[in-house]
């Protein structure tokens, strides 16, 4: 390649060079889209309720409650093998009318002589019902530290938004699973 | 292609003063430190023959294991391969290994170095009527790139990998089995020999369009290009754009593995679902990666053996370039089992389909190319002719799966097993075979034998059909892939399928005998032995091309063939 004086028209190789720039403009982009996936994929789920992810919202006002229209709630709760919790719901299943606001009592209590921080994954099935599912409170917001031996009643104050009447995808959605399970959070560090 | 016509008299006059082009340097010089394009493809070729040899053996392992119910021989390689006592989920383990190689050599060490790093760095340059790559030294990197990758890989089954020695993830690499389910230091080198052939394929994606968009000879326009440069380009952009992806992917992986992070681990608020997004958004425009060059292959010379122009040469170019767009925003099906609402599979499921269109574009205007041509039947061609029937089939099984109803059905059975074969194994590699013989009296400058070249075709034609169509039977029937056992009720196929393997494989020994003979005692290759339909500039130059070839840039007339 000759090293022409930096008169155009441009030599081949510095064309080169600029085809090369943009190139490496385009990997590096797409390498960037790839980590910026992560957030934008928990924004995603959030916002639309993909795969079975609740919604969250600061009361029930503004709210209607459908009445005659109800729906069945079955708790489920779990925790991961070698987390020293015993975890279950008060009352496994409730009815509840769609639009009004209800609460859940969780139980957790810690079997082990240490004490133990834990952080409780969500989600509720069938999918499809994750964009209706609105939780007001809950204990899977925050990270749970119970000292040894200690037991604590957790309450979740959640609704089902009325609008899951219209949307053709729930016609067969008689009942919904709200599933909670908890892991343990190594010295409180893993922002859940 | 059809609208170019080099005009020879353009080159006699180079020939002239070819032989100061014609210093080659030393062996170690030339071929460890290349900077020749040609040379460079050369070492593609070889590593992929060698991978091949390797992933096509790792499959004559299943094969053999597979041929009837119960664990055969697998118990005894896992005790060579863990020692003496090991257990039977060491040896289940060992099969999961088996599978992950074959997937990983034959995808990233023998498919995308023979297509793009072979036959694209031999002849798109020469082609478009360049000296050379525009990155001489990036090319050479590109390769060697390629040679810790692989070693990295292989030596992967020596250490531990979770349950046994070797990584057992499958090539797709799902979290959580590739992070919390596989402990040891195996699945980190398949990752990072992922990583550096990734690097690779990205280096060399950003030289083939930089030498495409400025190298072109004066008159070489775009959509003057030959096809196969096409494909080239069209695969490059892929690349550039999906392979990222991956890295970043697996990227997380490594972290999520080694430091602690929770990107793919509910535990932390990660989602291992996020994991199959970002490899399937590489893994479909992958798939493409693949076939695309096959596609530039069969259109040079499905136009050379009927002696007439390709048909809709701008529609075949632009079909390329919209499958490409398109396998960008399809790739969710291959996950319509991951729970997906009915509007989501819906869209999968049509956009999938929609591919269908360009890709049909391109079969009929092979057929079209053919019709009322002078047709020879040379080895190529049957390679070309075989590579359209193989992939209209792997096609239209593809069509059956892109329904996300069907698909709830017929996932991870050997019905994928028997599509995802007919496109690559039978696809990508009759493309391969393709290129092989209409370029290797180019490359060598000796015919290959033509009876053994016929001979290895329908040998292996016979071989691969026995082999994968029994597939589409066992997937309806409900087999499962990746396992090593099966009830009895499917060894009937199984069987036939394992002797299919063994008739494919006599087909390979017959091509490497062609291979040896044909170089050793090969006739000399005239500069265009396929005559008056091989009409790109290849054809123009030597057989071999000099070591430096278009020193004085060849000019495209317009004539054409029109």
């Amino acid at each position: 390649m000759a090293t022409a004086p930096h008169t155009p028209p441009r030599t081949l190789a510095d064309r080169n060079r600029r085809t090369l720039m943009m190139g490496a403009v385009v990997a590096i982009v797409s390498l960037a889209m790839g980590f910026a996936s992560v957030p934008l994929y928990r924004i995603f789920c959030e916002k639309t309720g993909y795969g079975g992810t609740p919604q969250r919202a600061d009361s029930v006002a503004g709210i209607k409650i459908a009445t005659g229209h109800t729906l069945s709630i079955r708790f489920d709760s779990n925790v991961t093998p070698g987390m020293p919790w015993k975890f279950y719901p008060e009352h496994p299943t409730d009815t509840i009318t769609i639009g009004s606001r209800d609460m859940a009592i969780f139980v957790a209590k810690n079997m082990s002589d240490k004490p133990v921080t834990g952080t409780a994954a969500f989600n509720v099935s069938p999918s499809q019902a994750g964009a209706y599912f609105t939780k007001i409170q809950c204990f899977c917001f925050t990270q749970q530290t119970l000292k040894p031996g200690e037991e604590v009643r957790m309450p979740v104050i959640y609704f089902v938004d009325p609008k899951i009447l219209d949307d053709p995808d729930n016609r067969d959605t008689q009942e919904i699973t709200l599933s909670y399970t908890f892991y343990p959070v190594e010295n409180g560090k893993k922002p859940s | 292609m059809s609208t170019t016509t080099a005009n020879p008299d353009d080159f006699h006059g180079s020939h002239a003063h070819d032989d100061h082009g014609e210093h080659k340097p030393a062996f170690f010089a030339r071929w460890f430190m290349s900077t020749n394009h040609k040379d460079i493809g050369t070492l593609y070729l070889i590593f992929a023959i060698i991978a091949g040899i390797i992933g096509g053996s790792i499959s004559g392992l299943m094969r053999a294991e597979l041929a009837h119910p119960g664990i055969q021989y697998l118990h005894t390689w896992a005790m060579w391969m863990d020692g003496p006592d090991a257990s039977m989920d060491q040896a289940y383990h060992l099969w999961n290994v088996l599978i992950t190689a074959h997937g990983l050599i034959m995808v990233f060490f023998m498919v995308m170095p023979a297509m793009i790093g072979g036959f694209g760095n031999w002849f798109v340059p020469i082609m478009i009527g360049a000296p050379d790559m525009a990155f001489p030294r990036m090319n050479n990197i590109s390769f060697w790139l390629l040679i810790p990758a692989f070693v990295l890989l292989l030596g992967s089954t020596f250490v531990p990998g979770g349950t046994g020695n070797g990584a057992g993830t499958g090539w797709t690499v799902y979290a959580p089995l590739s992070t919390s389910g596989s402990a040891g230091p195996a699945v980190d080198m398949a990752i990072l020999s992922l990583h550096l052939a990734g690097a690779s394929s990205i280096l060399g994606a950003i030289n083939f369009i930089t030498t495409i968009f400025n190298m072109r000879a004066p008159g070489m326009t775009l959509h003057k290009m030959p096809l196969f440069v096409w494909s080239v380009l069209v695969t490059a952009f892929l690349l550039l754009l999906a392979l990222p992806v991956l890295a970043a992917a697996i990227t997380m992986l490594l972290t999520d593995r080694n430091f602690g992070t929770t990107f793919y681990d509910a535990a932390g608020g990660g989602d291992p679902e996020l994991y199959q997004h970002l490899f399937w958004f590489f893994g479909h425009p992958e798939v493409y990666i693949m076939i695309l060059p096959g596609f530039g292959i069969v259109s040079q010379i499905v136009s050379t053996f009927s002696r007439k122009p390709v048909f809709g040469y701008l529609g075949m170019a632009y079909a390329m370039v919209a499958i490409g767009v398109v396998g960008f925003v399809v790739w969710a099906h291959h996950m319509f089992t991951t729970g997906m609402s009915v509007n989501v599979k819906m869209y999968f499921t049509a956009a999938t389909m929609v591919i269908a269109v360009p890709t049909g574009i391109k079969i009929f205007s092979w057929i079209a190319t053919m019709w009322g041509g002078s047709m020879s039947f040379k080895t190529p061609m049957m390679w070309a002719i075989g590579f359209i029937f193989m992939f209209t089939v792997g096609g239209v099984t593809g069509v059956v799966l892109a329904n996300g109803g069907v698909d709830d059905v017929m996932h991870d059975t050997y019905y994928v097993v028997a599509h995802f074969h007919y496109v690559l194994s039978l696809g990508a590699v009759f493309g391969l075979f393709a290129g092989f013989y209409y370029w290797f009296p180019k490359m060598s400058g000796k015919m290959y034998n033509e009876f053994l070249g016929q001979l290895h075709f329908w040998v292996f034609f016979i071989g691969v059909n026995l082999l994968f169509f029994p597939m589409h039977f066992l997937g309806l029937s409900g087999m499962p892939r990746r396992y090593p056992d099966y009830p009895a009720a499917f060894e009937k196929w199984n069987t036939l399928a394992s002797h299919g393997y063994e008739i494919m494989a006599a087909g390979m020994i017959i091509f490497f005998i062609n291979l040896i003979w044909s170089l050793a005692a090969g006739k000399k290759a005239a500069d265009n032995p396929w005559g008056e339909g091989a009409t790109t500039l290849e054809w123009t130059l030597s057989s071999p091309p000099p070591f430096h070839q278009f020193e004085t840039l060849p000019i495209i007339d317009d004539a054409g063939h029109h």
